[in-house]
C-alpha cells in the first residue's frame, strides 16, 4: 500500500487515516531534536524552501521555519507587505516567479480559501498549506491530533469538541476531518450565527450550551474568537460571548470528569478562554506549539520523498534524499 | 430582386404554429414566405434561389437570448457586440437583449442608439438593447424609460444590481406599463448574499467559501411577485435558481400576477459539486444549487412555470477567471453552448421535446419580450435555426467567436448542433465555416 503524500499537503480531508497516522508516527522522532543541545540535522540540506505569508502570522510561521531550520534546509520569507504581491502582482505571477528560481517547497499562508490549491496546481514544487481562508490549516489539525495522542495515547473513539467560531475558522475544519478520519468523535458548540448553517451534514454533533460540551468531552479545542466577528454582527458582545460560551474554570468543575484544553492560539484571554483555563492543569496549550514544529518536520521530510522507516536514522543524519531531483530514486 | 432561401426537406419545428413535420420551409427577402410540402417546386423558378438541405435537421424559428451581456461599451477586450453577436449566431441565436451594465452604463437614449449602431454594423445576430431601471444602475432614480424605448430599448433591467428598493421597483413596474415593457429583475437580497461565493450548503461549509443561500433570491422573487400584483406591472425573473423560487412563481401565476422567468442553461445542467477545487468556470451569481433545485427547475420547464431559457452570456478575460475564488468575477459564457445543454440535459434526458426547447429558446422569449420572430408564420422575419438534436461534439472554448473562454463545458462531450442560422434572410452562420 502506497502510503506517500504526494506532492503536496493541502487539507486533512483528502487524507486518508493511513496517512495521517503517517504524519503523527514519523512526527515522533523529530520531537527529540528539538530537545538536544544543537537541534539541527541534516535531513533537507540542499533543499530551498519559501514561506510565503499573505497573512500576518507570528506562530505558524515561526514553527515553519524552525521545522525547515533544523532539517537544514535554506529558507526564505516572503511576506506580503513588502513583496511586489503589495504592488498588486497577482497569485498566479507570483508563483510563476517563485517556480522561476528554481525551489523546492512553498509554505503557504493566504486569506482566501483554496489559495494553497491554487498554487499547487500551478507550480511543481511541493506546496503546504498554512492556512487557507477559512477551509483548512491541515499542520495545525495534525499538531492538535498529535498532542490528543500523547496524552490519551490514542484517538479512537475520543470525544473532542471545538468551541467557538467555526463558520471562519479553517482550524475547526482541519480537526474535524483529521479527527473524525482517526476514530474520534467531534463535537461541535457555538453561537448558531457562528456555525455552517449545514454544519449537521459533516458528520459531528452539535451542542448548543457549551455545558452540554464540556459534559460530553473528553478534551475541548477552543477557539480564537476575531473581535471583528461582533461588528460583522454575528454576535451582540464579547462580553455576553464570554458569559455564554467562554470556558471557565467554574463550568469546568461542574464537569464530571477532567476535560483537557486546547487553543490554536492567539487567544483572547477573558473571551472565549478564561485566564486560569489557559494557565490550569488541564491545559496542554503549550505542549501544542512544542508539537507544531515535529509535525511540521514530518511533513516537510515526508513531502520531500522522506521514507517513514527512515524518519529514525534521519535522526543522525542519513535516510533521506535532501534536495528534489534524487526523488524516488531509491 | 430580392434573396431567396429554400430549406429543404428539414424537420420543421414551429410551436407557435403547433407544426412538426417535415417540410420545406421558403424565405424571400428578410421575411418567411411559406412553410409546407410542396413548394419546392415552385420556388425552383426563382431567380437566385438558395437551397440548403435540412434532411436530417431541425428548422425551426431563429433562437432569441433574452439575458445576455456584450460588454461594449467599456471592456471592448472582453467581448464586444461585434464578436458577441457572431458567437449568438454560431450558437443558433437570431437576436439577443443586451444588458446594460456596460460603461458607461446603458441608461439613456444615446447608449441605446449607440448599441444599435454597432449592431447594424456587426451585421450578425440582431442586437436589442435593455436599458436601466435607475440611473447609473445605482437604484436611486428612475432612468428614461421612454426615451430609451423609443431609441429601441425592449426591457429595463438593473441586471447583476439587485434593485435593493422595494419603492424603486414599484415605480419602476408601474412607469414601465406606459410603454408595455418588462422589468427584469436579478433578484438577489443584498444584506443576505453579501460576500458570498457559491450556494450555501454543505459544500460550502466544506470548502470555506462563504454561501450565498437560497432565500436571498426568494426573497426578492416574492417580493417583486408582489409588487407586480400591486402595480399590474409586468416583472420578468432573470435567472431563477432555486426550488422555492419556482414555487413562488407558481404561486403567484396561479393568481393571475403578471410575472415571468426565465432559467439559464447551467442552472438546469450543474450543481455545486462542479465548485469542487475551486473552479472559477463554475462561479455565477445566481451560483450553482443542489440536485434538488436542478431537478425543480428542470420540471419547471416542463410544466411552464419557467417561460424561458436565457443564457446570462457573461465573458470575462481568461486572467480575470484565473484567480483564488473569492476573487474570481461571477459569470459564465453560454452563447455557444446553450443549444447542446438544454438539447443534452432536457431533451436526451427526456424531460421535454424538440418542440418544448424550441418554445422555451424562441417563441416564449418573443412573445415575452414583445419582440419579431419566434414564428416561421408567412410575414414573420426570415429568422431561422437550422439544428442537428443529436450529433455529438466536444466542447473546445478555443473554437469558439466569443472572446470569452470561461465555460464549465469544458472538455464535456454534448449533443446537437447548431447547422446555419438565417437572420433576416441571410446565412448569419454556417457550421464549419
Amino acid at each position: 500500500m502506497n502510503l506517500s503524500l504526494g506532492k503536496d499537503l493541502l487539507g486533512l480531508e483528502p487524507l486518508s487515516g493511513e496517512q495521517i497516522r503517517l504524519i503523527l508516527d514519523t512526527a515522533e522522532p523529530f520531537k527529540e531534536i528539538s530537545e538536544r543541545a544543537i537541534k539541527k540535522v541534516p535531513t533537507l540540506r540542499g533543499a530551498t524552501i519559501v514561506n510565503l505569508f499573505f497573512e500576518a502570522s507570528t506562530r505558524t510561521r515561526v514553527s515553519f521555519e524552525f521545522a525547515e531550520k533544523r532539517l537544514s534546509a535554506d529558507t526564505v520569507n516572503v511576506a506580503a507587505s513588502g513583496s511586489s504581491v503589495s504592488k498588486g502582482e497577482t497569485l498566479v505571477d507570483t508563483a510563476r516567479n517563485l517556480e522561476a528560481m528554481r525551489i523546492d517547497m512553498v509554505v503557504i499562508r493566504h486569506g482566501a480559501s483554496g489559495a494553497a490549491q491554487f498554487l499547487a496546481e500551478r507550480i511543481e514544487s511541493n506546496v503546504i498549506n498554512a492556512g487557507d481562508g477559512t477551509h483548512e490549516h491541515p499542520t495545525q489539525g495534525l499538531l492538535d491530533l498529535l498532542t490528543l495522542r500523547d496524552h490519551f495515547g490514542k484517538l479512537d473513539g475520543l470525544k473532542v469538541c471545538i468551541v467557538g467560531d467555526v463558520l471562519h475558522s479553517r482550524v475547526a475544519r482541519s480537526n474535524i476531518w483529521g479527527l473524525t478520519k482517526m476514530g474520534a468523535e467531534v463535537g461541535i458548540c457555538g453561537p448558531r450565527s457562528l456555525l455552517p448553517n449545514a454544519i449537521d451534514e459533516l458528520g459531528v454533533t452539535v451542542f448548543d450550551r457549551v455545558e452540554a460540551a464540556i459534559e460530553w468531552a473528553d478534551a475541548l479545542n477552543v477557539l480564537r474568537l476575531q473581535l471583528e466577528r461582533m461588528t460583522a454582527g454575528y454576535i451582540p458582545s464579547l462580553r455576553e460571548y464570554n458569559r455564554v460560551f467562554g470556558v471557565s474554570r467554574e463550568r469546568l468543575e461542574r464537569a464530571p470528569h477532567e476535560v483537557l484544553i486546547l487553543h490554536p492560539g492567539p487567544m483572547n484571554r477573558g473571551v472565549e478562554i478564561d485566564s486560569d483555563v489557559a494557565d490550569g492543569p488541564f491545559s496542554v496549550i503549550l505542549d501544542q506549539v512544542t508539537n507544531g514544529v515535529a509535525v511540521r518536520m514530518a511533513v516537510l521530510y515526508l513531502l520531500s520523498g522522506g521514507r517513514p522507516e527512515l524518519a529514525e536514522a534521519a535522526k543522525s543524519g542519513g535516510g533521506s534524499p535532501s534536495a528534489k531531483g534524487k526523488r524516488g530514486d531509491e | 430582386m430580392s434573396k431567396s432561401i429554400l430549406l429543404q426537406g428539414g424537420r420543421v419545428v414551429d410551436p407557435s404554429q403547433k407544426i412538426d413535420r417535415v417540410a420545406d420551409v421558403l424565405l424571400v427577402g428578410d421575411t418567411v414566405e411559406a412553410v409546407g410540402e410542396r413548394i419546392a417546386e415552385s420556388a425552383q423558378a426563382r431567380e437566385g434561389l438558395e437551397t440548403i438541405d435540412c434532411r436530417g435537421l431541425v428548422v425551426s424559428p431563429g433562437f432569441i437570448d433574452v439575458h445576455c451581456h456584450l460588454r461594449e461599451p467599456g471592456r471592448e477586450e472582453v467581448e464586444t457586440i461585434a464578436s458577441g453577436a457572431r458567437a449568438a449566431a454560431a450558437g443558433g441565436f437570431t437576436a439577443v437583449c443586451a444588458m446594460p451594465n456596460t460603461d458607461p452604463v446603458t441608461d439613456n437614449q444615446a447608449a441605446v442608439g449607440f448599441i444599435i449602431r454597432q449592431a447594424t454594423l456587426a451585421n450578425a445576430a440582431r442586437v436589442y438593447p435593455i436599458g436601466a431601471i435607475s440611473v447609473g444602475q445605482r437604484g436611486e432614480s428612475l432612468a428614461e424609460f421612454g426615451e430609451m424605448v423609443a431609441a429601441g430599448a425592449v426591457a429595463v433591467s438593473d441586471d447583476g444590481k439587485p434593485v435593493a428598493s422595494a419603492h424603486l421597483m414599484r415605480t419602476a413596474l408601474e412607469y414601465a406599463r406606459t410603454f408595455g415593457i418588462p422589468v427584469a429583475d436579478h433578484c438577489e437580497e443584498p444584506t443576505l448574499a453579501k460576500g458570498g461565493a457559491m450556494n450555501e450548503g454543505v459544500v460550502s461549509a466544506r470548502l470555506g467559501l462563504k454561501g450565498v443561500p437560497s432565500e436571498a433570491e426568494e426573497i426578492m422573487a416574492i417580493r417583486d411577485i408582489l409588487l407586480a400584483r400591486r402595480t399590474g406591472g409586468h416583472v420578468h425573473l432573470c435567472h431563477m435558481s432555486t426550488r422555492g423560487s419556482v414555487e413562488l412563481i407558481r404561486w403567484g401565476k396561479e393568481r393571475g400576477i403578471n410575472v415571468t422567468a426565465e432559467v439559464c442553461p447551467h442552472h438546469i445542467s450543474l450543481t455545486e459539486d462542479a465548485v469542487e477545487g475551486y473552479n472559477t468556470n463554475a462561479k455565477m451569481n445566481p451560483p450553482l444549487r443542489t440536485t434538488d433545485d436542478v431537478a425543480a427547475l428542470q420540471e419547471a420547464v416542463r410544466d411552464g412555470t419557467i417561460d424561458l431559457i436565457a443564457t446570462d452570456h457573461a465573458p470575462h478575460h481568461y486572467d480575470e477567471k484565473e484567480r483564488e475564488f473569492a476573487d474570481a468575477p461571477n459569470g459564465i459564457i453560454g452563447l455557444e453552448t446553450a443549444l447542446a445543454v438544454n438539447l443534452t440535459w432536457l431533451v436526451a434526458s427526456g424531460i421535454i421535446d424538440v418542440s418544448t426547447l424550441v418554445e422555451k429558446m424562441s417563441c416564449a422569449p418573443a412573445r415575452v419580450f414583445h419582440l419579431p420572430g419566434g414564428s416561421l408564420r408567412r410575414g414573420s422575419p426570415a429568422d431561422v435555426t437550422v439544428f442537428t438534436p443529436d450529433e455529438q461534439w466536444v466542447v473546445d472554448p478555443a473554437r469558439f467567436r466569443s472572446k470569452g473562454r470561461n465555460t464549465p463545458y469544458t472538455g464535456k462531450t454534448l449533443r446537437g448542433r447548431v447547422r446555419s442560422t438565417i437572420v433576416g434572410g441571410r446565412v448569419a452562420h454556417r457550421d464549419g465555416a
